[in-house]
């Protein structure tokens, strides 16, 4: 009969201990996005052809330049990638050096998207099975990737860059080393 | 107006619900209690008034009263009548509103009938409904009212998930929810008959009949839905390891175990801790599975209705009421008296170990399920699935088939192994023949083949008990026993039949080609487009024939909804006796040839068979329980005036 008590109790414990565990988990802001674990790593290896003849492609080499650069993962078919194109433009003319990969795209969708949109980009890669984006951890578009001049990622913004976005990814920028 | 009757009823409920609560636990102290005699007809009234509040709800929706925001939100005047009404309760709202109202019925029917109890126990019992009920009407009044008017009313509504519209999701959700609430009636028994210090063989038999039919309804719910992720989510897999489906298995494990420890306890006076235990966990698990389920603090593929303060309130609950169970649980066991010994090998030591198994089993879909919630609190993401799942619930699932072959053959009380050698001869003979012929047919893997014997030994086993009886006088209980455990080895058989020899192609074919795969041979003919009521679709016309054949016509779909936007596939099953063909349409790559996924599925139809048959088991067991118990009641009464009657006499 001693040993049925204290079994019950223990499990008394161990529902409280479930019940806190929920509390504590309902309580946590539940993030929606799923953040890189590539932050802080270097850039894997790749080699991606242009899609646009006005551009040239990207590769691990274009990023490991001395420069830190924004990465710009993008698509023609994503409408937010759309809506950033502003943010991205005055970032550029604020100095910044951007390049791109187009995810599952065709190029004459990407020349129209640039031709309406405008074309900020120094270099636009064809991932046409989303290999890079995988690579660096990216689970969508668009998204914004800060890369030092070593090739090593620094930092990542998840959807589109909104005007009040700009100053803090500038800033970022100017922290790995630009 | 209908809506506003509605709401109002659902007060009224409430505030019955709080005398029930009140006049319980005054009649559970002291039978003569003046407000003990309106705890009975308040059960019955509360029962009325969320029948009549449920009904309120499927009103507006069959007559899309686009006022009531979960109307508009969720229903759509385009849609056919059928998924208006199950739009009723195909939402967070609707879903609550229809659990309270089985509730409220099934508290309704206990304070109408049952009378086999002490009085005290009764009152104790109904009062925990009142109490968990009490819990249940605020949630829903405070939190998620169905009635909620909107203004302006909007044009017309938003419609239902795609995925949700169908006729296999019009019943799945009820069929649990139905299962859930019969486990809270066990529930109230368990903490009547521990209130009131009473665990009796009586308290057994009366709380039974409502553990069978949850269990009845949950085994359906099960596997209605696996059959439907299986046809409609289009991966071809009939079981996930979701955490939404084992929020409904974990509830079911439970009830399977308490079912089982009840008859012992109803049979043979033994196990009396036990199963008020396992009433509570049975119980608890419903409630952690709908929290689950409803919190959104598990990201699953069925996310739906996510809402954290609506968690918290129903975490509230469940703290309360399991929580408040288990310390009175603790306080309480030691007063429960022992009940009676038994050797190992008698039936209560097969079913003490069927016991420990399925609540093995049970903890092992628990851990696996929370276990990702708890490595996030330390900032570690992990996903539990079928390579964890699988293999460590089978290490307790196959011993338990064993017992489940022989348990049932053995005595109450105390048996010997001599006894019953030549059944289990008999049994273990068919398991190595199935496993040898198995062996020499075909080179498959481990699991399966293990499954595939022991689902021949179990087929076998299940009908043992009934050698050297007299057919035509075994109970219908018993007869139930056999069918369920029947239905146990064709599930298994189906299982493991699908996993060793199902056969998968992938091909992008242009109209004219064809495909083969097992036995099949399947031509596409065509594709063109059709339209429904509220979705376009590319449509396949595929010619299929099984071992050169007569071809049989199938048309799967990639269907496109536009209120709300969503696509989903539906699929073509050809269905023979010995399994399925499967076909998928998928997307149309840039040539212009189209995505054909095939699957040759052996036995699969037989895994939702077994269940099928396992539902019948148990409701056959309950009629032949329920019939019982009347018979027995008017051999009582009759006996009683004919007493009576010779009194009578006497006197005169």
């Amino acid at each position: 009969m001693k040993r049925l008590r204290i079994t019950l109790w223990v499990i008394v414990l161990l529902a409280a201990g479930l019940f806190g565990l929920f509390a504590y988990q309902l309580s946590q802001p539940k993030d929606d996005f799923v953040r890189s674990a590539m932050v802080g790593q270097p850039m894997p290896e790749f080699d991606l052809e242009p899609i646009v003849e006005s551009r040239p492609g990207l590769s691990r080499a274009d990023l490991a330049d001395g420069q830190p650069k924004l990465l710009n993962v993008f698509a023609s078919w994503c409408i937010p990638c759309a809506a950033e194109a502003p943010q991205l433009e005055a970032l550029e003319r604020s100095g910044a050096t951007i390049v791109a990969v187009a995810i599952r795209d065709r190029p004459e969708d990407v020349e129209r998207f640039l031709a309406a949109y405008g074309n900020p980009f120094a270099r636009i890669g064809r991932d046409d099975i989303s290999e890079v984006q995988l690579a660096i951890g990216s689970s969508g578009v668009p998204e914004t990737f800060v890369i030092d001049g070593d090739g090593v990622i620094t930092y990542q913004h998840i959807g589109d860059i909104r005007d009040s976005d700009v100053p803090m990814l500038l800033d970022e920028l100017r922290k790995a080393g630009g | 107006m209908i809506a506003e009757i509605g709401l109002a009823a659902l007060w009224l409920a409430a505030a019955l619900s709080v005398l029930q609560l009140v006049g319980g636990y005054l009649g559970a102290r002291n039978e003569d209690s003046e407000l003990a005699v309106l705890v009975r007809p308040a059960a019955v009234l509360q029962a009325v008034l969320c029948a009549v509040s449920f009904l309120a709800l499927v009103y507006v929706f069959a007559i899309t009263d686009l006022s009531v925001r979960l109307v508009a939100e969720n229903s759509h005047s385009m849609k056919p009548l059928a998924f208006k009404l199950s739009g009723a309760w195909a939402n967070h709202e609707g879903s609550m509103l229809l659990w309270i109202a089985v509730m409220a019925v099934a508290g309704g029917l206990i304070a109408l009938i049952e009378r086999r109890l002490p009085e005290r126990t009764m009152m104790a019992t109904l009062g925990t409904q009142g109490f968990v009920g009490i819990g249940f009407y605020l949630f829903i009044l405070l939190s998620s009212n169905p009635f909620e008017r909107l203004s302006p009313v909007p044009a017309d509504g938003n419609g239902l998930n795609p995925l949700l519209q169908d006729m296999g999701v019009s019943f799945h959700p009820p069929t649990l929810y139905i299962g859930y609430v019969g486990l809270s009636v066990a529930f109230s028994f368990a903490m009547g008959a521990l209130l009131t210090r009473n665990v009796t063989p009586d308290f057994a038999r009366v709380m039974r009949p409502w553990v069978l039919a949850s269990w009845i309804f949950l085994t359906i719910g099960i596997t209605a839905g696996s059959y439907w992720a299986y046809y409609e989510l289009g991966w071809g897999g009939w079981w996930f390891w979701d955490p939404v489906e084992n929020a409904s298995l974990m509830p079911w494990l439970a009830a399977t175990a308490l079912l089982h420890s009840a008859s012992v306890l109803a049979a043979r006076d033994a196990l009396r801790t036990w199963t008020i235990m396992l009433g509570v966990v049975a119980f608890s698990m419903s409630m952690v599975g709908t929290f689950l389920v409803r919190s959104g603090v598990l990201t699953s593929v069925h996310a739906f209705a996510v809402d954290p303060e609506r968690g918290s309130f129903i975490l509230a609950l469940l703290a309360l009421y399991i929580g408040g169970a288990l310390v009175l649980f603790a306080l309480r066991a030691n007063t429960i008296a022992e009940g009676e010994r038994f050797s190992l090998l008698s039936r209560e030591g097969a079913l003490v170990v069927n016991n420990v198994g399925l609540s093995a089993i049970l903890g092992i879909v628990l851990l696996g399920t929370l276990y990702p919630l708890l490595t996030e609190a330390f900032d570690v993401r992990v996903s539990v699935g079928p390579p964890y799942f699988n293999p460590v619930s089978a290490i307790f699932f196959l011993p338990m088939l064993v017992i489940l072959a022989v348990g049932p053959l053995l005595r109450w009380r105390e048996d010997s192994f001599a006894r019953i050698r030549m059944p289990v001869l008999v049994i273990g003979a068919a398991a190595v023949a199935a496993l040898v012929a198995v062996l020499l047919l075909t080179d498959i893997g481990f699991l399966p083949l293990l499954g595939l014997a022991l689902a021949a030994g179990v087929a076998i086993a299940s009908f043992m008990p009934l050698r050297s009886r007299n057919i035509r006088r075994v109970p219908l209980a018993v007869w139930g026993m056999c069918i369920a455990h029947f239905g146990v080895a064709v599930a298994l058989f189906g299982m493991a039949a699908d996993s060793a020899f199902q056969q998968e192609r992938l091909v992008a074919a242009t109209p004219g080609d064809s495909v083969e795969v097992g036995p099949w041979e399947a031509t596409l003919a065509g594709i063109s487009p059709v339209a429904g009521p509220n979705w376009t679709a590319m449509q396949g016309d595929i010619f299929v024939s099984y071992q050169g054949g007569e071809p049989t016509e199938t048309f799967p779909q990639a269907r496109s909804f536009w209120a709300p936007q969503g696509e989903t596939s539906e699929v073509a099953l050809v269905t023979r006796w010995n399994g399925q063909l499967y076909v998928a349409l998928g997307n149309q790559s840039e040539d212009g040839r189209w995505q054909l996924r095939l699957w040759w599925k052996p036995f699969v139809t037989w895994i939702w068979y077994g269940g099928l048959l396992i539902a019948l088991g148990g409701a056959m067991a309950l009629v032949g329980r329920v019939v019982g118990d009347v018979r027995r009641r008017s051999t009582a009464r009759r006996e009683e005036e004919r007493r009576a009657e010779e009194a009578e006499l006497a006197t005169a």
